[in-house]
Order: C-alpha cells, then sequence, then structure tokens
C-alpha cells in the first residue's frame, strides 16, 4: 500500500495546525490584494499624489506577496510540480520587488516626514493667522465702540448728560466694573468725585489735588495704569477676597471755564484737568491691551470736547437771558421816558396857551388904547408898554423854546431886517433902566455894517438886548459901551476859542459884537459857569437881581444856531468885563429899494392902509367865529364872502378873491388839502388869491403843514383887530416877496 | 331909572364878569367892532352863539347816551363848542371844553359825562350874565342914554 488513490485519512491532530494556517495564508492573500485596490481606488480619487511610481512599486510587491500566499494554499496538499514551480517564481519575484522597495524606501521615507513637518508648520501657522484675526476684529469692533460713544457723547449739549453717557457706554464696552469721574472744585486744590457709574450718589469724596499719582497723570496725556490702592481708585470697600482689578487714569482737559479762578497755581499751565478712572472686574484675570488704552484716551479728548461745547452753550444761553432781561429792563426804561416826555409835552402844551392868554390880553387892551385918543407922552408910554409886551411875549415863547432848544428842534426864523435898527432899538429899550443907574451907554457902529442882513431878527435883538441887560444889571457905576463891526477873518480867530473857525464867504458876513462894562467883573473861575443853564455867580451884588439865569444859556444857543460864538472875558473882581459874539448873518442880493421892508417889526402900525373893497373869502365852519371873522373884516373895510365847506370854498374861490382865510383846526375838514387845491386852480400866482390859515395850534407840526402846502400865512386865533389889520396889510403889501421871505408866523 | 345910575351899573357889571373871567377880551373885540354900520353885531353873534351851543349841547347829550359812544363824534361837537366860545370870549365855557377833549381823547366815559354837566352848567351861567347885560343895556338906550364902552 504504497502511492495509491486511497482515501485521504481523516484530519489528524496536527492537521489542525494546517488547517489554520490554510485559512489564514487565504486571509492574507486577500486582504494583499484588496490593499493594492485600495490604494488605486484613493489614489485615483485624491488629486495629488506625487508618488505614483513608489505607489506602483509598493502596489506590486504586495500583489506578489498575496500571490505567494495565495500559491502557498495549494501546498498544502499534494501538489504537481507546475504549482511547485509557480510558487517558487512568485517568491522570487517577491523577494526582488521586496528589495528594491525596501532600497525605495530609504529615499522616500524622510520626504514623507518632511511634508508631515511642513503640514504642521502651515497649521500653525493658520492658527496664529486666526488669532491676528481675532485681534483685528476685536479692535474694529473697539472702533465701532468709540464711534458710537462718541456719537453718543456728541448727540447731547447738556454736561450731565454726556458725562453720564459717557461713564455707562465705557462701562459696556470695556465690561468695567466702575468707571468715575473727579472734577476739580472751585479752589481748584481739591477733586471731587463727580459721576460714577455704578454708586448712584456719590457724596463728596474729595481728594486733594497735589497727589503724585494725580501729577503724573495730568502730566500725560496718555491713560496710565495706576495702583488699585490709591485714593482715586480706592471706591468701593475692598472684597477682601480677590484681586482688584486694573485700574487706568486719562486726564480730561477741560476747555473754556470760567467760574473757576486761577489763585495759586502758577507752576502748573492754566489748564484744568479732570480725572477719569476705569477699574476692571475684580475677579477676573484681565488685563488692560494697548488698543483698550487708546480708546480711553480717544474718549477723554471726546469728552473734553463736548464739554466745552456745552458750557459755550451755557454761556451762551446765559448771555441771551441776561440781554433779555437787559431789554426788558431797557424797554420799560424806554416807556417811562417816552411818558415822561408825553407828560412835559402836555404840560407845555397847556402852559403854552395859559401863559399866552394874559399876555393877549395886555397886548389887545394896549393896542386898543393906541387906538383911542391920547397925549404924545401917553402915546409913547403906551407904544413903550406895547413893545415890551410883545418881546415879554417873545420871551415867554422862548423859554417855551429852551425844552425845544434842548430838542434841537429850534429853527430860526430868517429874514431880511434892517440891522443899525436892531441896535437902535436895544439902545432905546436899555437907556432909561441906564439913566435911572446913572450910567452912560455908546453904541458904536462900524461904517463897514451892511444896513440890511439875513437873519433871525427877534432872536438876535434878544441875544444883544440879554447881553446888554447883563452888562447894565451888573455894573453900578460907570459906562457901558456896544460896538458892531464885520469881523475878518484874523480877527475870527480867538484864542478862547479855538475850535471856531469861521469861514466868511460872498453870501455872508461874520458880525461881532462887543459888550464892554466897568461893572463888577466876574472872577475867572466863575468864567465857565456863565453859560450853564440855571447857575449863577454867588457874589452878593447878583444875589438880589432876580432873574432865573436862563438868559445867557439860551443867548449861547441861539449864537451856536446862528453858527457863532459867544464868550466873556474879565480881568477879574471889580475890573468890569467884556461880552463879546460873533454871529453869522447873510447878505442880501440885489438890494432894491421897493422890495425892502418899510417897517421893523416891533414899531406898531398906524395901518391907515385902506382895505375898501377888497374881497376876501372865509372858510370856517363854525357859525359863531365866522361872524365874527366876518365882523373883523367888515370893520376893517374888506368885503366878505363866507362859506361853511371845503366844497363851497372851492366853488366860490375866484380870482377877485385877494385873500381867502381858512380855519384848519377843524377835525375831519382838511383845510390843508383846499389850499394845495387852490394851488392847482390858479396856476399864474399873482391871480392866486393869498392864503391865511387860522388856527388855535401854533405847534411845529401845524406850521409845517401849513408851510408845506402853500400856505402864505398863520394867525394864531383868537384873533385881535389890530392882528388882523397888520397881517393882512403886510400879506397885501410884500406880495413880491413871497419868493424871497419863508412864510411869516404871525401869530403872536 | 336914573340914566346914569343905570350906566355905572352897566360898567361894574361888565368889570365882574371880566374879573370873574366869565369873559375875556376876546370879547371886547367884538365890542369894537360894533359900529354904526353894525349896531347889533354883539348880540347879534351872541344869540348865534347860544342857538349854536344849545344844538351841541343837546347833540352831546344824546351821543354820550348811547351804548357804544362814538368819541369821534363827540369830540367835533366839543371842538365846535369850544371855538364858537372861544370866538366870543366866553373864557369859562372854553376851558371846560378843553378839559372835555382831553377826556373824550382818553376816551374816559365818566369824564366825558361830568365834563358835559360843567359845561351846561358853565353856558347856563354865562347865559345868564350875558342876558343880564343885554337888558341893562336895553334898559339904557329906553332911558335915551348911549351905551358906554
Amino acid at each position: 500500500m504504497e502511492s495509491c488513490n486511497c482515501i485521504e485519512p481523516q484530519w489528524p491532530a496536527d492537521e489542525l495546525l494546517m488547517k489554520y494556517q490554510y485559512i489564514s495564508d487565504f486571509f492574507i492573500a486577500l486582504a494583499y490584494f484588496s490593499i493594492p485596490l485600495e490604494l488605486i481606488y484613493f489614489v485615483k480619487k485624491s488629486a495629488v499624489f506625487p508618488y505614483r511610481w513608489v505607489l506602483v512599486q509598493f502596489g506590486a510587491f504586495i500583489v506578489l506577496c498575496g500571490a505567494t500566499h495565495l500559491i502557498n494554499l495549494w501546498t498544502f496538499t499534494m501538489h504537481s510540480r507546475t504549482v511547485a514551480v509557480v510558487m517558487t517564481t512568485a517568491k522570487v519575484l517577491t523577494a526582488v520587488v521586496s528589495c528594491a522597495t525596501a532600497l525605495m524606501l530609504v529615499h522616500i521615507i524622510p520626504d514623507l516626514l518632511s511634508v508631515k513637518t511642513r503640514e504642521l508648520f502651515l497649521k500653525n501657522k493658520a492658527a496664529e493667522l486666526d488669532r491676528e484675526m481675532g485681534l483685528i476684529r476685536t479692535q474694529e469692533e473697539t472702533g465701532r465702540h468709540v464711534r458710537m460713544l462718541t456719537h453718543e457723547i456728541r448727540s447731547t449739549l447738556d454736561r450731565h448728560t454726556i458725562l453720564k453717557t459717557t461713564l455707562v457706554e465705557l462701562g459696556r464696552t470695556l465690561g468695567l466694573e466702575e468707571c468715575a469721574l473727579w472734577m476739580p472744585t472751585r479752589t481748584g486744590l481739591e477733586l471731587q468725585l463727580s459721576y460714577t457709574l455704578r454708586q448712584q450718589n456719590p457724596v463728596g469724596y474729595t481728594v486733594p489735588i497735589h497727589l503724585p499719582v494725580i501729577n503724573q497723570v495730568f502730566s500725560s496725556s496718555r491713560a496710565v495704569k495706576i495702583s488699585p490702592n490709591c485714593p482715586v481708585a480706592r471706591l468701593r470697600p475692598l472684597s477682601g477676597k480677590y484681586v482688584p482689578g486694573e485700574v487706568v487714569a486719562v486726564r480730561v482737559p477741560l476747555l473754556h471755564l470760567s467760574n473757576f479762578q486761577i489763585n495759586d497755581w502758577p507752576e502748573l499751565s492754566t489748564k484744568r484737568y479732570a480725572l477719569m478712572v476705569l477699574m476692571l472686574p475684580s475677579d477676573s484675570a484681565r488685563q488692560w491691551h494697548g488698543h483698550q488704552l487708546e480708546l480711553v484716551e480717544v474718549v477723554a479728548d471726546q469728552v473734553a470736547v463736548a464739554l466745552s461745547h456745552a458750557a459755550i452753550l451755557e454761556e451762551s444761553m446765559r448771555a441771551r437771558d441776561l440781554l433779555m432781561d437787559q431789554n426788558v429792563a431797557l424797554d420799560l426804561a424806554r416807556r417811562e421816558a417816552e411818558t415822561a416826555i408825553r407828560a412835559r409835552n402836555d404840560f407845555l402844551a397847556v402852559m403854552n396857551h395859559e401863559m399866552r392868554t394874559p399876555m393877549h390880553a395886555i397886548i389887545a387892551l394896549s393896542s386898543l388904547l393906541q387906538e383911542t385918543e391920547l397925549t404924545p407922552e401917553q402915546r409913547l408910554m403906551v407904544e413903550t408898554i406895547l413893545k415890551s409886551s410883545n418881546l415879554l411875549a417873545t420871551l415867554i415863547n422862548d423859554v417855551l423854546d429852551v425844552s425845544r432848544l434842548e430838542d434841537g428842534s429850534l429853527q430860526l426864523d430868517l429874514g431880511i431886517f434892517n440891522l443899525c435898527a436892531v441896535f437902535r432899538e436895544v439902545l432905546n429899550l436899555i437907556k432909561p433902566i441906564a439913566s435911572v443907574k446913572k450910567l452912560h451907554v455908546s453904541l458904536n457902529l462900524a461904517p463897514d455894517l451892511p444896513e440890511y442882513a439875513i437873519g433871525d431878527e427877534k432872536r438876535l435883538m434878544q441875544t444883544i438886548l440879554n447881553v446888554v441887560g447883563n452888562a447894565v444889571k451888573f455894573t453900578k457905576e460907570g459906562s457901558i459901551s456896544i460896538t458892531a463891526f464885520v469881523a475878518k477873518s484874523e480877527s475870527l480867530r480867538d484864542s478862547r476859542a479855538p475850535e471856531f473857525f469861521p469861514v466868511p464867504s460872498d453870501n455872508h458876513f461874520y458880525l461881532r459884537v462887543q459888550v464892554k462894562d466897568s461893572g463888577s467883573g466876574i472872577s475867572t473861575q466863575d468864567i465857565p459857569k456863565l453859560f450853564t443853564k440855571f447857575a449863577q455867580t454867588q457874589s452878593t451884588a447878583t444875589r438880589n437881581s432876580g432873574g432865573s439865569g436862563l438868559g445867557l444859556a439860551i443867548c449861547k444857543r441861539f449864537v451856536n444856531l446862528m453858527e457863532g460864538h459867544i464868550w466873556i472875558e474879565s480881568e477879574g473882581l471889580g475890573k468890569g468885563c467884556t461880552a463879546i459874539f460873533t454871529v453869522k448873518l447873510g447878505i442880501p442880493e440885489r438890494l432894491n429899494e421897493s422890495k425892502l421892508p418899510l417897517m421893523p417889526k416891533v414899531s406898531s402900525n398906524h395901518g391907515q392902509t385902506s382895505f375898501s373893497g377888497l374881497k376876501v373869502l372865509v372858510m370856517d365852519e363854525n357859525g359863531v367865529s365866522r361872524m365874527v371873522t366876518k365882523g373883523l373884516l367888515v370893520h376893517l373895510g374888506f368885503e366878505v364872502t363866507m362859506v361853511s365847506s371845503s366844497d363851497e370854498c372851492l366853488h366860490v374861490v375866484s380870482h377877485e378873491h385877494k385873500v381867502v382865510l381858512m380855519d384848519v383846526c377843524v377835525p375831519g375838514m382838511d383845510g390843508y388839502e383846499i389850499a394845495v387845491q387852490i394851488h392847482e386852480k390858479f396856476t399864474k400866482s399873482h391871480e392866486r388869491p393869498l392864503i391865511v390859515a387860522l388856527t388855535g395850534n401854533t405847534d411845529k407840526v401845524t406850521k409845517e403843514n401849513c408851510m408845506r402846502v402853500g400856505m402864505d400865512g398863520v394867525i394864531l386865533k383868537p384873533v385881535s383887530l389890530d392882528k388882523m389889520r397888520s397881517v393882512l396889510s403886510d400879506l397885501l403889501e410884500h406880495r413880491f416877496f413871497r419868493g424871497h421871505i419863508e412864510m411869516k408866523n404871525i401869530g403872536d | 331909572m336914573d340914566v346914569v345910575k343905570l350906566q355905572k351899573q352897566l360898567v361894574d357889571y361888565r368889570a365882574s364878569l371880566y374879573h370873574e373871567a366869565f369873559l375875556d377880551e376876546q370879547f371886547t373885540q367884538l365890542q369894537e367892532l360894533q359900529d354904526e354900520n353894525n349896531p347889533d353885531f354883539v348880540v347879534e353873534v351872541v344869540s348865534l352863539f347860544f342857538e349854536d351851543s344849545e344844538r351841541l349841547l343837546n347833540e352831546l347829550a344824546k351821543a354820550l347816551e348811547q351804548q357804544s359812544i362814538d368819541f369821534k363824534r363827540v369830540d367835533a361837537h366839543v371842538h365846535q363848542l369850544k371855538g364858537s366860545s372861544s370866538s366870543i370870549g366866553a373864557q369859562r365855557v372854553q376851558k371846560v371844553c378843553i378839559t372835555f377833549r382831553n377826556y373824550c381823547e382818553e376816551q374816559n366815559v365818566e369824564g366825558c359825562l361830568k365834563c358835559l354837566q360843567q359845561v351846561k352848567h358853565e353856558y347856563s351861567l354865562v347865559k345868564t350874565k350875558l342876558e343880564t347885560m343885554f337888558k341893562l343895556q336895553q334898559q339904557i338906550l329906553a332911558a335915551g342914554g348911549s351905551i358906554p364902552m
């Protein structure tokens, strides 16, 4: 029983081992074959694999190993020679490839390892970049916070809101435990806790400002880390257990503060600072980072700016309130002044009337007296009474005018007058008094003095009379000399009046009048007071001389109005004095005898002018006064037509009427309108009747209105016979003068 | 009656009127204007004044009784009255008129009413006085005398 195809024996005990080997080989072969498959599959999947050649080699190596193990399966049983050969071939090949692979790996593995290293390096780099990204993002967020903070701070102009908002926003942005603001006190010696984030009512903690830590913070514009133990940072009771968080302090410049007195700080700059203290939470391990400090500094600057704006606003509001108060006060004062002025004007208006009434009585009765039979002496006396009362009437006007002089509303009544006659009048008036005092009065008129001049005759005479009157008043014995001459340019300049530069011209000349007396004189220190109103020198001689002290003041104003200058020279008490004044007068042109006024104003008019047959028109709404006016005119010989309304007047008026007298102070009826219409109706001036206004007011407004509409005269009611006569005769005779003289005011 | 005595009475009476300010120099002017051409000038003017004033006073009373007083009208009437009284020289009436006008400007109703009463009073006084004076004058003329100036 040798080699026969006998039945295989049942597995013997070591056949089990064979079995296990068989199975293992099978699985190994399987694994070995699947590995390259996997490799190929995954390599195909991946895009990058630089070592294909290695892969192929490795694959071959694996396959062959697998093949070897696979073929091994057949060698467990009896196998033919072919199998053996195949097996051998496989093994040989495997050996070759393995060795080649092993040799190859020596080169490959370091490469592979370095790839790994690079990968690690790149990963680190990526991590770092991530971190930096994180940082940048944080910074950007911080920047956003700053902008938002700034916006919050700048969105209000109220100081408290600004500071509170700052603290709140900072606390939120930086996650602070506590944030506090210390403001310098009024004295500047201490810092007072003004605002905190968490504590509700910071109650007057103060720290002296001289602490070194504070100085350190104030001297730098950056945020400075300070110790949590310093007084400014110790705001809350320490909890003990935990380490207090880091504290940073920064200065906040306070600009434009006006309520602080800079008293004893010469060494520091005049800038004041507040202190802002920021504390991180005490149980965190957080630290202050650079960007956070920058944020704090920026915020501190913004706060400073916002505070200065708030301060400026407060200031301007205060100024505005002050202005409003002042305005109200000024308004009140103005209204009071207006009331006072109105009261004064009312008073003047009433006094105007009250003072004129007795004057009218005197003037009227004296003029009536003149009409009666008188002896020459009586006539002279009556004439003097009349002249004096006319002057007195003028004086009353001027006393009331002083107030108008103050206003500057007084204007000169210019007219042609006889200059020499004025002086002669003054002399006549003063001679009686002077002769009583046994004073000698002499008048010296220079030969080159023009006979006629243009100026305000009334006021010039008043001035001369005043000056001469003073001379007489203050002289007990001796003489008074009055000199008048035309002032030449050299003599015009006087050392006493350096600011006075008169310039004579062709149409004007300067009249210079000197009144020298040998009386009591004036001491040099009293001279400046002479021209002030109501001031009198206290020498005994003057005590009982009466007078209101207005005279020289009024004269000065008149002289000023006449563009002149007045002054008084005296060598001292008892040495007499000289009063000198210069006034500017006009030279009348083309002196033609027939056109000159025939008589000076003051002398009475014995009016033999015949008015018989002259036609006049009277317009007055009031029946009684119409009748009275008619009676007056009829008595004077006029032929009178009466109308009672403006329409009737315009209808009836014709070139036959020489004069139209109209009442203009009737409310509702516009006498001025009628005057304008009469002017329009009669274009040729010689055909037009003269227009005279009758009125109860002689105020400026009425006169201006009359002038404006081209009236020829104004008469103040009630009219005396004489007045009516003189006005009408003047107007009718001087008809041609209308172009040269301004409207005469024949009111008084 | 004795002419001379009457004349003296007239003169004294007239003087008293001036003295008590019932009349002022304007009345004298009026008398001046009376001459042979115009013998009754004064009486005519005065009668006209009486008529005018009575009319104006009635108008004033009516105007001031209204619910809403038209001060402009009142002022116009007072102005007229003032003008008339000053034309004949009734001084006291004129003075009250001035005050009346001020109240009108202020639109002070009470003041106006008070003034109206005053004006009426003064007017009636002056009217009586003038009438007495004219009666005296007529008596003198009837007795054959002439009126002293």
